[in-house]
């Protein structure tokens, strides 16, 4: 299973790093670019096939996180409804990103920047 | 005295190349071990809690794996690593949480309000709005679909 998860994820990770080589894409746009791939890879229910092939081998890219925001716009419109649509995909992100923020925020009062680069 | 052309040409041949073949392994090798560490803290947690649904230990899983991330970069050392590894760092969720802190540091001298929160989301914001934003669209057609 190891072997798997390292070499989808670093196959995913080349994929990433040869856009960044050829195109000089940002880093934000390639983590976008990624995350709308994750959105369509759930949509076509392609990104399931691929979780039970390689498991965190592309729930960790950031693919997971756009796939977590579409299954759960889909699973919120099952149970609830419109207001489902509206409030699922963050609700199935809102660990991660409750995580990021308070992170950051702690991080960024008490450590002064290490490297001038962001 | 060159022309144009010339001068273009000259630029070309002398600007630093991004070493292909190096940064691709280099992405490849740390991408991969960021994506095995997540795969062990999972199993990890399926250990200690064996009655945890998969849902749960995957969402555990990114959050700690957002924690490691935030942790590294506010100790310095993500950033190094960035240096060496690029798309291998950038991409997985630790990435993210790197984008997330490593601005609300490089900003915190410009105060708390239009230093750190501000500045965190930098890169992460548009992220998250071209994510909420298709999955409301996703939600949306899925409501007449389904």
């Amino acid at each position: 299973m190891y072997l798997k998860v390292f070499a989808i994820g670093g196959l995913i990770c080349m994929i990433g790093q040869i856009l960044i080589n050829k195109t000089q894409m940002s880093s934000a746009r390639i983590l976008v670019l990624y995350m709308l791939v994750g959105v369509v890879l759930e949509v076509t229910g392609a990104f399931e096939y691929m979780k039970e092939f390689a498991g965190s081998g592309v729930t960790i890219p950031i693919m997971g996180f756009g796939s977590n925001l579409a299954k759960g716009a889909l699973e919120g419109v099952k149970e609830e409804g419109f207001l489902g649509a509206i409030a699922g995909g963050m609700g199935a992100v809102a660990a991660g990103l409750t995580t990021a923020i308070v992170c950051g925020f702690v991080f960024g009062l008490i450590s002064k920047s290490k490297s001038k680069k962001i | 005295m060159i022309d144009r052309i010339e001068y273009q040409d000259y630029v070309t041949k002398n600007q630093p190349k991004s070493p292909m073949v190096r940064t691709l392994i280099a992405a490849f090798i740390v991408g991969g071990i960021i994506c095995c560490i997540g795969e062990g803290i999972g199993d990890i947690i399926k250990l200690i809690f064996k009655d945890m649904s998969d849902k749960d230990v995957a969402t555990w899983e990114s959050c700690i794996m957002i924690f490691l991330g935030s942790f590294f970069t506010a100790v310095g050392l993500y950033d190094k690593l960035g240096h060496y590894a690029g798309g291998g760092s950038i991409i997985p969720i630790t990435g993210f949480a790197n984008s997330v802190v490593s601005p609300a540091m490089e900003y915190n001298r410009e105060g708390v309000f239009f230093g750190i929160c501000a500045k965190m989301f930098v890169i992460a914001g548009p992220i998250i709005v071209f994510g909420v934003t298709a999955s409301f669209i996703v939600g949306f057609i899925g409501y007449f679909v389904i």
